[in-house]
């Protein structure tokens, strides 16, 4: 048995995993309009190649990337291009985005499948998902193909297929893992082929046994080890540092270590593209929190509007106060609900108004319990005091720039102190004085 | 769903249940054994130095706020921990004037003038027995034995020869109010430490130096773990959130400062006792040492890989 390293720090907060934990994916139909962002990865927003009253069918591109660092949007549905403006997004601001009126025919274009995709050459399967638009499903968005791609003398020695989904509530993995390990491990081939990984290691958190089991059901030579359940174990350097025990240089890649780590969702994307022919247009979603009716875990079109997604689930359950999408430590309070799901969408939880409300604020008593749950290894209560405090170089020399923003030190005070967000305007000061030539 | 209205506010959306306040109530709770054992020990001097300390450092707190016309928060419980703590650091037979003196300087002057809670470089209620030994070092230093308020010499003025270990575990010995049972501190810091409200790293570093001095200087390690104010300095004292380090390096070097400052107090200075002052002195050395015992970054100082 190998050794179970660990990370820095780290958290356990309640689960609250256990309304959809067991709960199948269903399939929701696609809604009749739907709302396909131009901007739903790391990079450049794409480039729309429909227009105005254009047919589409599904699966059909309607954005294609632009320049290095971007990934192409596709249809999720057939139907007819009805508007191409800026609507809400998850992210906060609005984007350039293609509304799509669903024929309701479900019309697909013509499939580009391949019945032995493991045969085919790395440049090929890195081409497919390329074209596919598959970004990093776990939130990142960094498009996968580039991910995959590292530079030409750099030896990957892990593939990590990241299944710990250790933000609470959410499932939407859990579920994919229990239902379509398959998928997940023939991804998890064909991404290790693409970068030409030594050893692939999937990971799970231990508080999914069903997943792990299923998973090594079909896992053949592939280690598929079980890591501690504690945030943010899924956190991509914390978990190249759990699995390997390298670290990422400060400021550098992952591959660096000589690791990509990538999503089991990612995973099972790669394999509908490059085994089906089928793009990215669909993803699951956990919908759950305590102001919904039915959580449940859901295989949505993506462009699905979270509103739409909420009354799949039996509508809100009493006065909502808060409404996430994404994971409670790491998601975005949202204050409009058209916003629809996109590719790094996993979750969206409604929370009633009492969990909703920022509780007030003591001073800090340096009881540095913010020290010891950072997995980067930071003084938040320091970099905290200098980002009130406008001390941008001193909170650059405290590693500002190192901190994941995975907001365990704002978890854990107890004087509910918003450390994370002093630390992440220090980043946003220091990044922005960088820029500037002096 | 259109005239809903949405709370917005950045990540993360879910807290700890843990509280400041409640941190502050598990100080007090701690201490009811301490405070159980010096009324059974020192009766009604002890409920009449407790009552008089922590109401004067409540009191203190809200009209120093008052004054100063900020909102008062003595509903933190920091001024009633700290006036409780005072309370049971001082001589059972202290005249009532001097603790609530005692006990408004420690608030005022260890706490509030420098901003208040998390504020202050010195433990509050050590500063007010600094205080108050400075001033009035004879009703400082002058002792009763348990039960009967007669005179009696403290174990550390008598010595390890003429002392007796389990007396000083059960605390029938002279000494300060809540300082001389170790079975009751002991409760009480085992309480503080399953409540996550105490790092290990300080009392282990402070009883461990102590322990390992006197066997370094041939005398009874379990004497000296035991009298004077070792424990509860240990326990309740040293481990103050605000005055100590917020690193791991720098807990474990402040504990082993304090004890090592403490044994050479009591071996070659002119106190009996050491603590108090080697507690404040590495409360000013805590700065220092949170700047020298700074963890490595995560990545920081990592080549990239071949």
């Amino acid at each position: 048995m190998r050794r179970v390293k660990s990370f820095f720090g780290g958290i356990y907060p309640d689960d609250s995993k256990k309304s959809t934990a067991e709960a199948p994916i269903e399939i929701l139909a696609a809604p009749p309009t739907l709302v396909v962002p131009l901007l739903q990865h790391a990079g450049a927003e794409a480039t729309p190649v429909v227009a105005k009253g254009d047919e589409v069918l599904k699966g059909q591109l309607l954005g294609q990337a632009n320049g290095a660092v971007s990934a192409p949007v596709h249809s999720p549905v057939s139907g007819t291009v009805v508007a191409i403006e800026p609507r809400a997004h998850a992210c906060g601001s609005s984007v350039t985005s293609i509304v799509i009126e669903n024929n309701g025919e479900d019309k697909w274009v013509e499939k580009n499948s391949h019945h032995d995709p493991v045969q085919l050459d790395a440049a090929t399967i890195r081409q497919r998902i390329a074209d596919a638009g598959i970004v990093g499903m776990g939130g990142g968005g960094f498009p996968t193909a580039l991910k995959l791609n590292p530079p030409n003398n750099i030896v990957i020695d892990y593939l990590i297929i990241n299944g710990c989904e250790c933000e609470p509530y959410l499932t939407a993995d859990h579920r994919l893992m229990v239902e379509y390990s398959e998928e997940i491990i023939l991804g998890a081939k064909l991404m290790a082929k693409a970068s030409g990984a030594r050893k692939i290691i999937i990971a799970v958190e231990d508080n999914k046994p069903d997943a792990l089991e299923a998973l090594r059901r079909h896992a053949g030579a592939i280690e598929v080890i079980s890591l501690p359940t504690k945030y943010p174990e899924g956190g991509e350097k914390q978990l190249i540092q759990a699995v390997t025990g390298r670290e990422v240089p400060s400021g550098g890649l992952p591959f660096q270590a000589g690791a990509i780590v990538q999503n089991v969702a990612t995973a099972w994307a790669v394999t509908k593209a490059v085994r089906d022919g089928e793009p990215s247009i669909s993803r699951v979603v956990t919908v759950t929190g305590k102001t919904i009716k039915e959580p449940k875990n859901f295989l949505v079109p993506l462009g699905t509007p979270i509103e739409y997604l909420v009354e799949a689930a039996g509508g809100f359950n009493g006065t909502v106060g808060k409404v996430v999408v994404g994971g409670p430590m790491m998601g975005g309070a949202q204050f409009d609900l058209s916003a629809p799901v996109c590719k790094t969408v996993s979750g969206v939880l409604a929370f009633i108004e009492e969990e909703s409300i920022t509780p007030p604020v003591l001073p800090c008593i340096k009881c540095a319990r913010c020290v010891d749950v950072c997995p980067a290894n930071l003084l938040p209560l320091r970099l905290e005091a200098y980002g009130m405090n406008k001390m941008w170089d001193e909170a650059q020399r405290y590693g500002a720039l190192d901190c994941i923003e995975c907001g365990c030190c704002s978890y854990i005070c107890p004087s509910k102190r918003p450390l994370l967000q002093y630390i992440r305007l220090a980043k946003r000061e220091i990044v922005a004085k960088q820029k500037k030539p002096s | 769903m259109e005239d809903m209205k949405l709370i917005v506010a950045p990540s993360p959306h879910i807290r700890d249940t843990d509280r400041t306040e409640k941190i502050m109530f598990s100080v007090l709770i701690a201490l009811l054994p301490v405070l159980v054992a010096s009324i059974y020990l020192f009766r009604w001097d002890a409920v009449r130095l407790v009552l008089l300390s922590a109401g004067a450092a409540v009191a203190t707190e809200a009209i120093f706020q008052r004054l100063r016309n900020k909102p008062i928060t003595i509903g933190d419980g920091s001024a009633l921990v700290t006036g409780v703590l005072l309370g049971l650091i001082v001589p059972p037979s202290l005249p009532s004037w001097m603790i609530i003196i005692g006990s408004a300087f420690a608030v005022a002057i260890g706490k509030q003038v420098f901003g208040g809670l998390g504020h202050n470089p010195f433990n509050p209620a050590l500063v007010g027995r600094a205080f108050l030994t400075a001033s009035f070092a004879v009703a400082m230093t002058n002792w009763t034995a348990p039960f009967d308020a007669i005179s009696a010499a403290t174990p550390l003025a008598l010595g390890a020869a003429r002392s007796n270990i389990p007396n000083l575990f059960f605390g029938t010995v002279a000494g300060s109010l809540g300082e001389t049972s170790a079975v009751a501190i002991l409760i009480g810091g085992i309480y503080l430490f399953y409540k996550g409200a105490l790092d290990y790293r300080i009392p282990v570093g402070i009883l461990g130096t102590v322990v390992a001095m006197s066997l370094l200087t041939g005398q009874d390690p379990v004497f000296h773990l035991l009298a004077g104010s070792v424990l509860f300095g240990a326990v309740f004292m040293a481990t103050d959130p605000v005055t100590s380090p917020i690193t791991v390096g720098g807990r474990w070097i402040f504990g082993i400062g304090i004890g090592l400052i403490i044994m050479l107090i009591r071996i070659w200075g002119s106190y009996p006792d050491g603590v108090t002052f080697a507690i404040l002195l590495m409360n000013a050395a805590t700065p220092l040492l949170n700047r020298w015992t700074r963890p490595r970054i995560y990545g920081q100082g990592v080549k990239a890989s071949e």
